[in-house]
C-alpha cells in the first residue's frame, strides 16, 4: 500500500494508539475479502457455481485432455460408429473414422487461444478507450474517440471480418481471435464511458480529489475498482460472442480448415447431409452440444460474477469483517 | 436546438458512411501485392478457359473496370477516383464473374435480406420486452425462475444452431416449412396472395432463428422493470389511482425500455451481420448468400460492395431510430447528453 494511504488512515482513525496490524494479519484479511468471500458468495449462487464448473471442465479438456487423448487421424476407427457402443470412441466416429470425442477435445486449446486473444484485445481496448474518454469528458480527445467508436459500432462486424479473413486467410488462432474481437469493443467502450461518467460524480471521488490524490491514484483506486464487475462480466460475454462467430465462420467454411474445430466438424457433417441421415446424427449433435455447453457456462459465469462483485453480499460472507461493527 | 441535433446526427451518419468506403479502399490496398496483383490471378484463371492470351495492359484495364482502381496511378489519385465513382456515380465496380455491376446484384438481393432482418428484429425484441416485463411483474415466482433459465439457455444457443435445429424439426422431421429458397417453384411473381404466402412460408424459419439473437434483451428488460417497479413515482402513480394499464405502459414500460435503446441500435448491425450465416443455412438468396458465394471465388468487388451496402443500410436504420427517438424521450431533443 502506498504512503499517502497510510497517512490518511492515521488521519482518519479515531484511536491512533492502536497497535499496527501485523503483516500476516493484513494478508489474511485481504485474502478473506478478495478470495475467500467471493468463493463463498459463488457457492451460494447456483449460476456462478455451474458456470465455473463448466468453464473449468472445458479448461481441463484443453489442457489435460489434449495430453491424455491422442490426436485423432483418419482411419483410427471404423467409419460412422454410433455413440455409446464402444468404450474407445464413446461418442462414436465420423465419416473418416476419426473419434468424435477426441476431435472435440483437440479443438479446445485453439478455441481458448482465440477467446483469450479476442477477449483481452476487445475488452482491454474498450476499457482503455472508455476510461480515457470518460475522464476527459468534453475535450477533443473524448469527441474524437467517441466519433471513431460510433463509426465502428455501425459497421456490421461479421461482413467486415469476412472480408478481412478472405484477404488475409489467417491461420493462427490468436490472429483469428483478434480479428473477431475487433467489432466487439465499441459497444463496451460506450458502456464503460458512461459508467466512468457516473462514477466521476460520486462523492467519494470528489473526496479523493479534495484530499489531493493524483489522477492516477483516483483512476486506479476509485474508478477501475468500480469498473471491474463490468469488465469481468463483459469479458465472459465477449468470449461467448467470439466462440459463436468463430465457430460460425468455420461452419460456413470461410476460415481455412487447418485445425480441429467444432465448426469444421459441423461443416463436414452438415455438408454430408447429416440432417437426413440418422447414422450421422451424432456427428452433428455432439459439436452442437459442445458449443451450447461452453456458451451456457460462460453466460452463467458472467451472471454469477454479477453477484460475486456485489459488495454487500461479499461483506456478508467475509469472516474477518465484524458483523456487529457495521453502521447498518 | 432540435435542428442542431438533426444536423449533428445526419452529419455523423454521412461521416460513418464515408469512413466505411475509405475502409474498403484501404482494404483493397492492403491485399497482398496490392489490388492489381490480387485480382490478376483471379482474372488469369478466369480467362484461361477462353483460350486467348491477354497482355498486361488489358489486365490493368480489367482491374480498373472491376474495382474502379487504376493501380498504376499515384495513391491519392486512386483514392479520389475510387471515392468519386462510389459517391458521384453510385458505381461499386463490377462482378468478376457475371459481367454485371455490383450495384445491380446487390439491389436484387437487398429487399430479401431486409425482409428477414427487419421481421427478426421486431419479433425478437418485442418478444423479449414482453417476456421480460412479465418476468419482472411475477418476480421470484416459479414462472420467473423457469423463464430465466430458458432465456439463458436460448441466449447460449448460436442462431445458426437454432437454424439447424429448426430445419431438422420443422422441415425434415415434419414438413411444415421448406428447407430453403425464398419462394416456391411455379408460384407466379406479383402482387397476389399465393406469392405473398409462399414468401412468408419460406421466410418463417430464417426469421425465427435470427430472432433468437434478440432474446438476450429479455433479461435486461426484466432487470430494468424490477428497478422501475421499486421507484417512488410508481407508488405515487398508484396512490393517484391511475389505471393499471396506464401505469404499465406509460410508467413502467417506457422507463424500462428507454435504457435499452443503445442495445437495440447495436442490435441492428448485429442482425444484419447474422444474415450471412443464416442465409447460407437456409439457402435463402439474400445479400448474405451473395457474400458467401463471392468469398468462395474471391470475388472482391462483390465483397467490398456488400460491406458498403450493409453499412449503408445500418447507418440509415440507426439514423431513423435516432431521429425518431426524440419523440419517445423528450430529454434527448432537449439537448441532454448524459447517457
Amino acid at each position: 500500500m502506498s504512503n499517502d494511504q497510510e497517512g490518511l488512515e492515521t488521519l482518519f482513525d479515531a484511536d491512533i494508539d492502536r497497535e499496527p496490524v501485523p503483516r500476516s494479519q493484513r494478508l489474511k484479511r485481504q485474502f478473506d475479502l478478495y478470495v475467500a468471500a467471493p468463493c463463498r458468495v459463488a457457492m451460494t449462487d447456483w449460476r456462478a457455481l455451474v458456470g465455473t464448473v463448466i468453464v473449468a471442465v472445458f479448461f481441463l479438456m484443453g489442457t489435460l485432455g489434449v495430453w491424455l487423448v491422442d490426436k485423432p487421424s483418419s482411419g483410427d476407427a471404423p467409419v460412422l460408429e454410433p455413440p455409446f457402443q464402444n468404450f474407445d470412441y464413446i461418442l462414436g466416429t465420423d465419416t473418416f473414422g476419426q473419434p468424435i470425442g477426441a476431435q472435440l477435445i483437440h479443438a479446445t486449446p485453439d478455441m481458448f487461444k482465440m477467446v483469450i486473444a479476442g477477449a483481452v484485445v476487445s475488452v482491454g481496448f474498450a476499457a482503455l478507450v472508455g476510461v480515457v474518454s470518460g475522464f476527459l469528458r468534453g475535450t477533443t480527445v473524448d469527441t474524437t474517440l467517441m466519433s471513431i467508436t460510433d463509426i465502428i459500432i455501425t459497421i456490421p462486424g461479421l461482413p467486415l471480418v469476412i472480408v478481412l479473413v478472405a484477404i488475409f486467410q489467417p491461420e493462427s488462432p490468436y490472429v483469428i481471435g483478434v480479428l473477431l474481437g475487433l467489432d466487439n469493443w465499441p459497444g463496451l467502450a460506450r458502456t464503460v464511458r458512461s459508467q466512468v461518467l457516473s462514477i466521476r460524480e460520486e462523492s467519494y471521488v470528489e473526496a479523493s480529489q479534495i484530499m489531493g490524490l493524483s489522477t492516477g491514484t483516483i483512476l486506479r483506486r476509485d474508478v477501475l475498482a468500480q469498473l471491474m464487475p463490468y469488465i469481468t462480466v463483459n469479458s465472459a460475454l465477449a468470449s461467448r460472442r467470439i466462440i459463436f462467430e468463430s465457430v460460425g465462420l468455420y461452419f460456413l467454411g470461410i476460415l481455412p480448415f487447418t485445425t480441429f474445430n467444432w465448426g469444421v466438424m459441423m461443416n463436414i457433417a452438415y455438408e454430408g447431409n447429416a440432417l437426413n441421415r440418422p447414422d450421422m446424427y451424432h456427428f452433428l449433435t455432439f459439436p452442437l452440444l459442445t458449443i451450447f455447453l461452453m456458451s451456457f457456462g460462460l453466460v452463467l459465469f458472467s451472471q454469477g460474477m454479477d453477484s460475486v462483485f456485489n459488495v454487500r453480499l461479499r461483506a456478508r460472507h467475509a469472516s474477518t469483517i465484524d458483523d456487529d461493527g457495521g453502521h447498518e | 436546438m432540435s435542428g442542431n441535433y438533426f444536423v449533428k446526427r445526419v452529419g455523423q451518419a454521412v461521416l460513418t458512411f464515408f469512413a466505411t468506403v475509405t475502409l474498403t479502399f484501404v482494404l483493397y490496398q492492403m491485399m497482398p501485392g496490392g489490388p492489381a496483383e490480387a485480382l490478376r490471378n483471379v482474372i488469369l484463371q478466369q480467362q484461361m478457359g477462353s483460350g486467348n492470351t491477354i497482355d498486361p495492359a488489358r489486365i490493368e484495364q480489367l482491374v480498373a473496370q472491376y474495382t474502379n482502381l487504376e493501380s498504376d496511378a499515384p495513391i491519392y489519385v486512386q483514392y479520389y477516383q475510387y471515392m468519386s465513382s462510389v459517391f458521384l456515380e453510385q458505381d461499386l465496380g463490377e462482378s468478376l464473374y457475371e459481367n454485371t455491376a455490383v450495384t445491380t446484384l446487390l439491389a436484387d438481393r437487398i429487399p430479401w435480406s431486409m425482409l428477414i432482418s427487419v421481421y427478426a428484429m421486431v419479433i425478437g425484441y418485442t418478444g423479449s420486452i414482453v417476456l421480460g416485463a412479465v418476468m419482472a411483474f411475477k418476480e421470484k415466482s416459479r414462472f420467473d425462475s423457469v423463464s430465466s433459465v430458458v432465456v439463458i439457455g436460448l441466449n447460449s444457443t448460436p442462431y445458426y444452431v437454432a437454424g439447424i435445429l429448426f430445419i431438422f424439426f420443422f422441415s425434415i422431421r415434419n414438413e411444415f416449412f421448406p428447407t430453403g429458397g425464398r419462394v416456391g417453384l411455379g408460384v407466379e411473381a406479383g402482387f397476389n396472395v399465393a406469392f405473398m404466402q409462399s414468401i412468408a412460408h419460406h421466410a418463417a424459419l430464417p426469421i425465427l432463428s435470427m430472432s433468437v439473437l434478440g432474446l438476450g434483451a429479455a433479461l435486461t428488460m426484466r432487470g430494468n422493470s424490477v428497478r422501475v417497479l421499486g421507484e417512488d413515482y410508481l407508488r405515487v402513480a398508484e396512490l393517484r389511482g391511475l389505471r393499471n394499464s396506464r401505469i404499465a405502459t406509460q410508467y413502467v414500460g417506457r422507463n424500462a425500455v428507454l435504457p435499452m435503446y443503445t442495445q437495440f441500435m447495436i442490435g441492428i448491425a448485429g442482425v444484419l451481420s447474422s444474415s450471412v450465416i443464416v442465409e447460407q443455412i437456409f439457402s435463402y438468396p439474400g445479400v448474405g448468400m451473395l457474400v458467401y458465394e463471392a468469398i468462395q471465388v474471391r470475388n472482391y468487388p462483390v465483397l467490398m460492395g456488400s460491406l458498403i451496402v450493409f453499412t449503408l443500410v445500418t447507418v440509415v436504420a440507426i439514423l431513423i431510430a435516432d431521429l425518431t427517438y426524440g419523440f419517445i424521450d423528450p430529454r434527448i431533443s432537449a439537448g441532454g447528453d448524459n447517457e
